[in-house]
């Protein structure tokens, strides 16, 4: 290839970015690697891994963004099949890690099929609504409320509850914008309320432990309340305008536990204060409501469905790990979307942000 | 058809924004919680966790501070520290305790010993201390423990200082010995105010010198204020304290003459005090049996502990501190200087002797020792031959209470006030003891028996050794010393703690004189110790003693063939010398020994030959572990 063919390749690629939601991702990226590189002990190594794993996902996101919506849809079906069939293969084969049954090894690596579940499962039902989208009834709701509940309870007996909830949130947010109806919402949610008796029996120990963790950390200082309490202590050391960065004291001395990876918004507020945690928490909302704009401008019902489920999903993933890490939601085991240190989550919230971009750049296109 | 499909489409597309409006108004709800418990944590509460934070990171970690050593005169090293390691395990952290000791035990060797001693241990410690499992470990033991050591949660080898004490057995009721704080101690030091001296501290003086002398042995405690991490590991020191290590003692004990001294007892058992008469400095304290102070340091198992306590010989018992004994005989020439003194006799006031003393208008005879009696008695000869017919008619005409008032002045029946706790004080009879304690008159028989020191009278060695101490300088009486100086273990200052008088009695020189030149014909040709006095190139004034044994405790198990030699008197020897200006006084007490002449005046004499002459008897022996601090 000479070098105007190049040009031309990596034109072409770059035609379907969304500007503006790349340099926020940008940016955020940007953040995220100060943060990362703090919360590591200044590790040369760990910085190294995460550039790597932001380069990657970056690779990963313009190859999406280059996928046009009609194909993208087309994916739903087989990768929600694939998830399926590996969930199963977990519940079967899968190594038990920490008490539960999550990862499906393959030879040298290991995978946790419910990150592939994430993205399959709102494709699989923006496929499946855009599909019926002239004739869609009630019954179809229902279908789509199975397709849900497969994943949900083959999650659940993992067990992994806060993972079965954000993926039956995720589809619930796809039948949200395809129209549910109050009225089920409302029924849906008072039923929920009703039965939350019958699911605090249901639930494991450990579960019931977090939850009550929650509510008093200090009865179990040295288990599960130490991450809630570090991690609060943390975040209020910080105050308003943090104590630097790579100077949080409860960040460099190891008190913050799993500092890089899901507990890394308690380095971050500890080192920059509230002040530069609600810069990130606007950071947040831009790309949410730039994904909220793409969904509101999409051109077919799976890009809309989509588009807005990725940005929901996206702020919910944000709220979960925050929540958690300053201490108003039980620990799940949930990264801080772009912050947190760790390849398959950054992969599978960039395959999010390149369909994004795919339905934003295309559907321009389709008008010109 | 056409319009209705896309009306619908209008009509969805609205439906659609106003579900997006819903969802953008979920989020920023979200965002809105997000906010309000951050503003909570970090404006609102922030000067909490500000403090939370702070106590986090910085943890003062104290630095134990090197204890005291402790010296022999001449600088013969009795305690002593070393450095070795010990395995540790913090029971909170271990997990499954027993299936860790059994992976220990397969990793090195744990004995029962060991497992007994920890698990004693563990019951006086609270979780989330370190409790040690065994001591002194080798060198391939740390090895393997340090390889082994990810997977041995809650255990820790560490570097600690370790007492020694190298005179073993020999000392043991001097030095003493240190041993775990325990919850006594802990309430001891709490009601002191003396906690915060002790973070960090394992162990403190439990008997003896060591117990005694503990604030000055013990040093104070330095504090490193660390930053530190989750894991408590030291990330960086922010400020220090230095430790000051606890003072070096010395004494006046002399560890070569305790040896030829503990030699001189052959097999019996017994306690001698020697003490030098122009100061109180205690020269040689011996108790015999001992047992290994050693044991006690990183507490002793319970096997050992019981043989110990059980045993017949009573090893623990300090004989010259806390052993009470009629003084016999030895009492003599106190009361004949009494007599003197109160002007109830003359030296030339002679009495014949017939062998046995009677009341008036009484038939009861006191006997004499020797049957036939000692024919004409003076003062003179009452002590060289220590005749009992003098001492019950000399009892008589003093009279209890003047006996009780002038023994008092040598300290006798009172605790000496020597360095060391526990002191018995012993007895010295009266009619208002008798009184109060018994309920009693007091009867003249008893006054009898008083004059050869029989009866209720009872005394330690150690006392004895300071009255003796007291007749020899003339009637001074120091109080007995262990430490003669402390020394500052960074300076290497020295400071001598001067002899301390208790109190100075006049006495008639010429009394004394009398006295003593009797005393002085007791180890000469004639009197009841010539052979002990045989060829001494120096004066000896002594007194020999027998005491009778009152009573062996009641339902112990002791072995009934044992029990004949048990019955035997206990023979005493109070001595000073040389005579005419004395540089050592003792009291010697060989328990069933017999008589005084027989088995405790050659103990002396091996003592007095070693200290003024330098001359040790055949076949001391040169004991390992002595070495001479060459600083």
């Amino acid at each position: 290839m000479n070098q105007p063919a190049i040009k031309r390749v990596v034109a072409g690629a770059l035609r379907h970015m969304d500007g503006m939601l790349l340099v926020l991702l940008l940016v955020l990226l940007a953040v995220s690697v100060a943060a990362v590189f703090s919360a590591s002990g200044q590790s040369g190594a760990r910085l190294a891994g995460h550039l790597t794993n932001i380069a990657v996902a970056m690779a990963i996101l313009v190859v999406v963004a280059n996928i046009p919506p009609h194909i993208l849809a087309k994916l739903g079906p087989p990768l929600y099949a694939i998830g399926l069939v590996l969930l199963v293969a977990v519940a079967l084969f899968g190594e038990i890690r920490n008490g539960s049954r999550r990862w499906l090894p393959l030879g040298v690596t290991s995978i946790q099929p419910s990150e592939l579940m994430k993205i399959a499962l709102p494709l699989m039902l923006a496929w499946y609504f855009q599909q019926r989208e002239a004739i869609l009834r009630l019954r179809h709701f229902g279908v789509a409320a199975v397709l849900i509940a497969l994943p949900f309870l083959l999650i659940l007996r993992q067990p992994d509850l806060g993972t079965a909830l954000l993926i039956g949130a995720s589809g619930f947010y796809v039948l949200f914008f395809a129209g549910l109806s109050w009225k089920i919402i409302t029924g849906l949610g008072v039923a929920g309320a009703l039965s939350l008796p019958v699911a605090w029996g249901l639930l494991h120990d450990y579960q019931r432990q977090r939850v009550l963790t929650l509510f008093d950390p200090m009865s179990d200082p040295l288990g599960d309340g130490y991450h809630i309490i570090q991690s609060t202590i943390a975040i209020g050391s910080g105050g308003a305008f943090g104590k630097g960065w790579l100077s949080g004291t409860q960040n460099q001395l190891d008190f913050v536990p799993e500092r890089t990876t899901d507990f890394i918004f308690a380095v971050f507020s500890e080192e920059f204060g509230l002040l530069g945690v609600i810069l990130l928490l606007l950071l947040y909302l831009a790309i949410a409501a730039r994904g909220l704009k793409i969904a509101e401008q999409a051109p077919s019902m799976f890009a809309r469905l989509m588009a807005a489920t990725i940005s929901l999903n996206f702020f919910t993933y944000i709220f979960v790990n925050m929540g958690m890490v300053s201490g108003i939601l039980p620990v799940v085991g949930v990264p801080l979307p772009l912050m947190s240190y760790g390849g398959t989550a950054m992969v599978t919230l960039m395959i999010g942000f390149g369909m994004l971009m795919s339905m934003a750049t295309h559907r321009k296109l389709l008008k010109t | 058809m056409q319009s209705r499909v896309l009306k619908n489409l209008e009509l969805e597309l609205a439906h659609y924004r106003n579900r997006l409006m819903v969802g953008a108004g979920f989020v920023l709800v979200l965002a809105l919680i997000l906010v309000t418990r951050l503003v909570y944590l970090q404006l609102v509460k922030h000067e909490h966790y500000q403090n939370l934070a702070e106590n986090n990171r910085i943890t003062l970690v104290p630095t134990v501070p090197n204890r005291g050593l402790i010296y022999d005169r001449n600088g013969s090293i009795l305690a002593e520290n070393f450095s070795g390691y010990t395995l540790e395990i913090t029971v909170a952290r271990a997990g499954d305790l027993d299936a860790l000791l059994k992976q220990l035990g397969e990793l090195i060797e744990i004995t029962p010993k060991h497992l007994r001693q920890f698990k004693r241990l563990r019951e006086e410690s609270h979780e989330f201390e370190t409790v040690p499992l065994k001591s002194k470990l080798s060198d391939e033991e740390v090895a393997v423990l340090a390889a082994n050591r990810y997977r041995l949660p809650g255990v820790e080898v560490k570097a600690r200082l370790f007492r020694n004490y190298p005179a073993g057995e020999g000392l043991s009721h001097v030095i003493g010995y240190i041993g775990r704080i325990n919850d006594r101690d802990l309430k001891n030091l709490r009601e002191s105010g003396k906690t915060p001296n002790y973070k960090g501290s394992t162990h403190i003086g439990k008997v003896g010198l060591e117990q005694y002398y503990e604030d000055i042995l013990h040093g104070r405690t330095g504090f490193e204020q660390m930053e530190t991490d989750s894991g408590g590991r030291a990330v960086r020191v922010l400020s220090q304290t230095p430790p000051s290590a606890g003072h070096d003692l010395i004494l006046h004990l002399d560890v070569e003459l305790q040896r030829v001294a503990e030699y001189a007892f052959g097999d019996y058992r017994g306690g001698l005090v020697a003490i030098d008469p122009n100061t109180g400095g205690v020269l040689a304290m011996v108790s015999k049996p001992g047992f290994d102070p050693n044991l006690f340091v990183d507490g002793i198992d319970s096997t050992t502990w019981k043989e110990l306590n059980e045993s017949i010989d009573t090893p623990m018992v300090n004989r010259p501190l806390r052993g009470i004994y009629p003084p016999g005989s030895t009492i003599k020439p106190f009361l004949a200087l009494g007599a003197l003194e109160l002007g109830l006799r003359k030296p030339s006031d002679a009495i014949a002797d017939p062998g046995y003393f009677s009341l008036p208008g009484s038939s009861h005879r006191y006997r004499d020792w020797k049957r036939e009696g000692h024919g004409t008695v003076d003062l003179h000869r009452s002590i060289v031959q220590s005749c009992d017919t003098y001492y019950y008619r000399l009892a008589v005409d003093m009279g209890v209470e003047r006996m009780h008032d002038f023994l008092a002045r040598f300290g006798l029946g009172a605790k000496t006030g020597v360095d060391l706790h526990n002191e018995s004080s012993g007895l010295l009879p009266s009619k208002e003891w008798k009184q109060r304690r018994w309920k009693q008159p007091w009867y003249m028989g008893e006054t009898v028996i008083a004059g050869i020191g029989q009866g209720y009278h009872l005394t330690t060695p150690m006392q004895l050794a300071a009255a003796t101490a007291m007749l020899a300088n003339g009637g001074t009486f120091y109080r007995p010393r262990l430490v003669r100086a402390v020394r500052n273990a960074q300076t290497r200052e020295e400071r001598v703690i001067p002899p301390e008088v208790a109190w100075t009695d006049r006495f008639d020189p010429g009394h004394m004189a009398h006295v003593r030149q009797a005393m002085v014909d007791v180890l000469k040709p004639g009197g009841t110790a010539v052979l002990a006095g045989a060829n001494a190139p120096y004066d000896i004034a002594g007194k020999t003693g027998t005491a009778q044994v009152v009573g062996i405790k009641q339902g112990a198990k002791y072995d009934a063939s044992k029990l004949a030699e048990r019955h035997r008197d206990h023979a005493l020897f109070v001595a000073f010398a040389p005579a005419e200006a004395p540089r050592i006084a003792l009291a010697v007490l060989v328990e069933n020994g017999g008589s005084g002449s027989g088995t405790a005046a050659p103990v002396a004499r091996a003592v007095f030959d070693y200290y003024l002459l330098g001359k040790k008897p055949e076949g001391v022996p040169v004991r390992e572990g002595y070495e001479s601090a060459g600083d």
